[in-house]
């Protein structure tokens, strides 16, 4: 417990430390914002007018009376206002969030239902040729880029059954909870692909590690039918790998998939964060990617309290 | 009457070819009901592999039984043979007619199920209890193997319990099914002597309540002499020997068991000690140790206070030159961690350590336990001898490498050794090799840490002789730290038992032996099994060793000691 407990009080000092970092390297970057913002028209401002607008979104003021202004504004909820929007950052954070994180509930649970069974089944037929071929898949799956098998998917979908998916505006699950699936299950499907050939070949060999240890056979001296000693008692010990795996995948995905976005032309945090980059809006880039740190942290706690879970030794201290 | 088990002409290969790569061929047996068969050698005699054919999971580590039958009957009376039966039928008499019981208490057990939910399955698999049932049943079988405060225990997981506790548990779970017959391989050799009694006098106990048979397997033939009906002595897939116990013990015919009775190290009560090399007044210790105590922080929380093991405790001894100072002690005694303070391998809270200086800048080496482990595989003998030299700031060349085909030569190895790797090696072989490697830099103590304890029986008796000889000839003094008393009583001039961090009686390893004075070193010799002791009877004893945890500030009281005789002290025992 102990462990859980240091891992909660460094969380927020962690945050601070990204918030500083993100906030000093977008400043960084030459150029300057108010360029940016309006492009060629920028030429015709008059010097005054330069710095009025500066002296409006506050960046004349030193780096760091900024950031502390920035971050006083963190503590009431107040992420600052998007250049390119016009809005709340956190309002359009959270606009963009759900499909980000429904895409990203979806793939894993597609790449887990596919790759523990394939990995444990590959497992049992330990070189057979049944193992071979899905090594080989996994294999395939791993080194295909994503951006293939998406263009593939849609490709096949438009072309043979004449289905275009639902491209442009996200239908929350809250508002039509079939088609929200049935907008998401492509690219779902897309980035679970190559995750699923990861998780499958990680728990292959966690599970031959397991499967020749000595309480292995000892639940086979006591008359345990194979599927009870691959399901029972081999799996579980093979799993925190696999989390450990699964909760690094998550913490990505949770930061927004740009390709895939890009491919089937969803409003997901991906695009978010290219376009707030790209556009250079301060504000943006600092809430997205606070957002996107905060979730990865978040994201780790979980499995560092999925280990717990699975693990009795580590959840009750030996004697 | 037909016997229990018959097996005949049994043959098991390994890997793509099983029949060239036998590792039984073609062994013979039978076992009556109720009868006990004890089958000896060591590794690689294929005396696992004939008793894992028994209930077929030798399948499982990719072994075929190549040629035999084994005709098993079962509890319905009819007759199986396991050596042609299908995995379906098998899984029918694992656990219900044959329960195992294996060498490690402390992996067989799967970490993330309870205790009770494990014995649970085996009353639900092989009797098909279910719920309240089988807990109940569970319940009731841990109390049959004595494990104190059962009820409490079903909730545990394997870590929280001792590796005593853990065997009880294996054995709890093997009584489920109240099988005829119960394979134990090795189940003691992974615990403490004291531990390893109670184990023994249990299985007898059982087996006289239940009236099973039972095949244990050994590479100790003392340890079976009180328990087996029947002998059976293995080597390279064979049995060379079988008859009953006392025939095999008395009389043995086949100069291997011979050499097993003869040759190995038994533990004769200070019989056998040595008796060179008295200890003379005038002469000073080598190594003197006064008041060692080393102590580990641990932590207990965020905010409860912290306390410490005290791993050891207020040790003082000395070190004649030339001398063996044997430590014998129980895991967690403090013995090694006595030894690695010497070195400085750990930082010692208190006390002096004086050594004396030496033929050497390095007057204290250490050799350690495994010797499969203590060799880095990707050096050579060369580089592996030349390492402490190195590390000393000589140079590799041809007067150091002179000095390792002496010292080689001296261990009994090649000399055109120092070209190959560790791997290309035995475990005997290896052990002599890092002996050479501690002699390189000359040293006056040698510090051998279970130096012998992973080695098979006949291999360790020639180790031992060959330290004995190094002893004399470069006139080294050996701190011998070991578990076991019988090869302590071969190498040992004065003996220091440990208890609980402290050392309980220290003197002459003849009156030590002979005459144990403190109840711990009482109890830890009445425990070592020993052919000649084979009719006595053990009580199961469940004395387990206190907790070593104390509190921050806690100091143990000062020590009194008494005279026991010349040179031989013993700690005065606090009485309740």
């Amino acid at each position: 417990m102990n462990y859980v407990v240091q891992r909660l009080l460094t969380f927020p000092l962690i945050l601070l430390g990204v918030s500083i970092l993100v906030f000093v390297s977008i400043r960084l970057v030459p150029g300057d914002a108010i360029t940016a913002m309006l492009g060629t028209e920028a030429g015709l401002l008059t010097p005054d007018q330069r710095a009025a607008l500066a002296a409006y979104f506050g960046i004349d003021q030193p780096i760091w009376s900024q950031y502390l202004r920035w971050l006083s504004g963190l503590f009431q909820g107040d992420l600052g206002i998007s250049s390119i929007y016009g809005k709340p950052v956190l309002s359009i954070i959270l606009e963009r969030f759900p499909l980000t994180l429904q895409l990203a509930l979806m793939s894993m649970l597609i790449s887990l239902s596919v790759g523990i069974p394939l990995g444990v089944f590959a497992a049992t037929r330990n070189e057979r040729p049944s193992d071979l071929i899905v090594r080989m898949l996994a294999m395939l799956g791993q080194s295909t880029p994503s951006f293939v098998i998406g263009v593939l998917i849609i490709y096949v979908l438009s072309v043979f059954f004449g289905f275009v998916p639902a491209m442009g505006t996200f239908t929350p699950l809250t508002v039509d909870p079939l088609a929200s699936v049935g907008q998401l299950i492509f690219p779902a499907i897309t980035l679970g692909f190559a995750f699923a050939a990861s998780v499958t070949r990680i728990s292959r060999s966690a599970m031959l590690d397991v499967l020749s240890d000595d309480y292995i056979r000892t639940a086979r001296s006591k008359g345990a039918s194979q599927r009870s000693v691959v399901w029972r008692h081999a799996l579980p010990n093979a799993l925190i790998p696999v989390v450990t795996l699964s909760g690094v995948e998550f913490g990505y995905l949770l930061g927004g998939a740009v390709i895939v976005e890009q491919i089937f032309a969803l409003p997901g945090l991906g695009r978010l964060v290219l376009d707030a980059i790209t556009q250079r809006d301060y504000a943006l880039v600092e809430g997205t990617v606070l957002f996107i740190a905060f979730n990865f942290l978040l994201v780790n706690l979980l499995v560092d309290l999925a280990y717990v879970a699975l693990d009795p030794r580590i959840r009750i201290g030996g004697r | 009457m037909t016997p229990l088990l018959s097996v005949r002409d049994l043959r098991v290969g390994f890997g793509q070819n099983p029949a060239a790569n036998e590792v039984v061929k073609g062994v013979s047996f039978d076992l009556a009901a109720g009868e006990t068969l004890a089958i000896v050698g060591e590794s690689g005699s294929g005396k696992s592999v004939t008793a894992l054919s028994v209930n077929r999971l030798v399948d499982f580590g990719g072994g075929r039984i190549t040629n035999g039958s084994i005709i098993l009957q079962r509890s319905d009376s009819s007759t199986l043979d396991v050596a042609k039966a299908d995995e379906k039928v098998l899984r029918t008499i694992r656990g219900r007619d044959v329960g195992m019981i294996f060498q490690e208490p402390m992996t067989s057990l799967n970490p993330v199920h309870t205790v009770g939910a494990q014995i649970e399955e085996a009353f639900r698999l092989n009797r098909g209890l279910h719920g309240a049932e089988a807990e109940r049943a569970a319940l009731e079988v841990l109390e049959r193997v004595r494990i104190p405060d059962a009820k409490s225990r079903l909730a545990y997981y394997p870590h929280q319990l001792s590796g005593g506790m853990r065997q009880r548990v294996m054995i709890a779970m093997a009584l489920a099914s109240s099988p005829r017959l119960l394979i134990a391989d090795e189940p003691t050799t992974a615990l403490d002597v004291t531990v390893q009694a109670q184990i023994m006098a249990l299985l007898a106990e059982l087996r006289a309540e239940t009236g099973m048979s039972m095949i244990f397997i050994t590479h100790d033939i003392g340890l079976v002499a009180g328990i087996a009906d029947r002998i059976m002595v293995m080597q390279h897939g064979l049995a060379v020997e079988q008859n009953t116990t006392d025939a095999v013990l008395d009389n043995p015919q086949h100069d291997y068991t011979k050499h097993l009775l003869n040759a190995v190290p038994h533990f004769t009560s200070g019989k056998a000690v040595r008796a060179d090399n008295e200890r003379t007044a005038t002469s000073e210790p080598i190594i003197k140790v006064d008041d060692l105590v080393v102590r580990f922080p641990v932590k207990k929380g965020l905010f409860k206070p912290k306390g410490a093991i005290h791993a050891v405790d207020g040790v003082s001894f000395d070190l004649m030159p030339g001398e063996t100072l044997a430590i014998v002690g129980e895991s967690g005694s403090g013995k090694s961690t006595t030894a690695r303070a010497i070195l400085g391998l750990v930082e010692k809270h208190r006390g002096a350590i004086a050594a004396k200086a030496g033929r050497s800048r390095r007057p204290i080496q250490m050799v350690f336990q495994d010797p499969f482990a203590s060799l880095n595989p990707r050096l050579n003998v060369e580089a592996l001898m030349a390492e402490p030299a190195i590390a000393n700031g000589q140079k590799l060349d041809d007067t150091l490498r002179d000095r390792m085909r002496f010292l080689l030569d001296r261990v009994g190895l090649p000399a055109d050794v120092l070209n190959r790797y560790p791997h290309q090696f035995s475990g005997g072989q290896r052990q002599r090799l890092c002996i050479a490697r501690v002699l390189m830099l000359n040293p006056d103590v040698v510090v051998l840490d279970e130096a012998v304890s992973a080695l098979d029986v006949s291999v360790q008796a020639r180790v031992l002789d060959l330290l004995v000889d190094l002893q004399r000839e470069f006139s080294l003094a050996y701190l011998f730290i070991s578990h076991d008393m019988a090869v302590v009583e071969r190498i040992a001039h004065r003996i220091a038992v440990m208890y609980a961090g402290q050392i309980v009686e220290i003197g002459e390893a003849r009156a030590v032996l002979s005459d144990p004075q403190h109840s711990y070193t009482k109890r830890l010799i009445s425990a070592v099994p020993a052919v000649e002791r084979r009719r006595q009877h053990f009580a199961v004893d469940a004395t387990q060793v206190p907790s070593l945890v104390r509190p921050a500030g806690y100091e143990p009281p000062p020590a009194n000691w008494r005279e026991a005789g010349q040179d031989h002290r013993v700690r005065i025992e606090e009485t309740k």
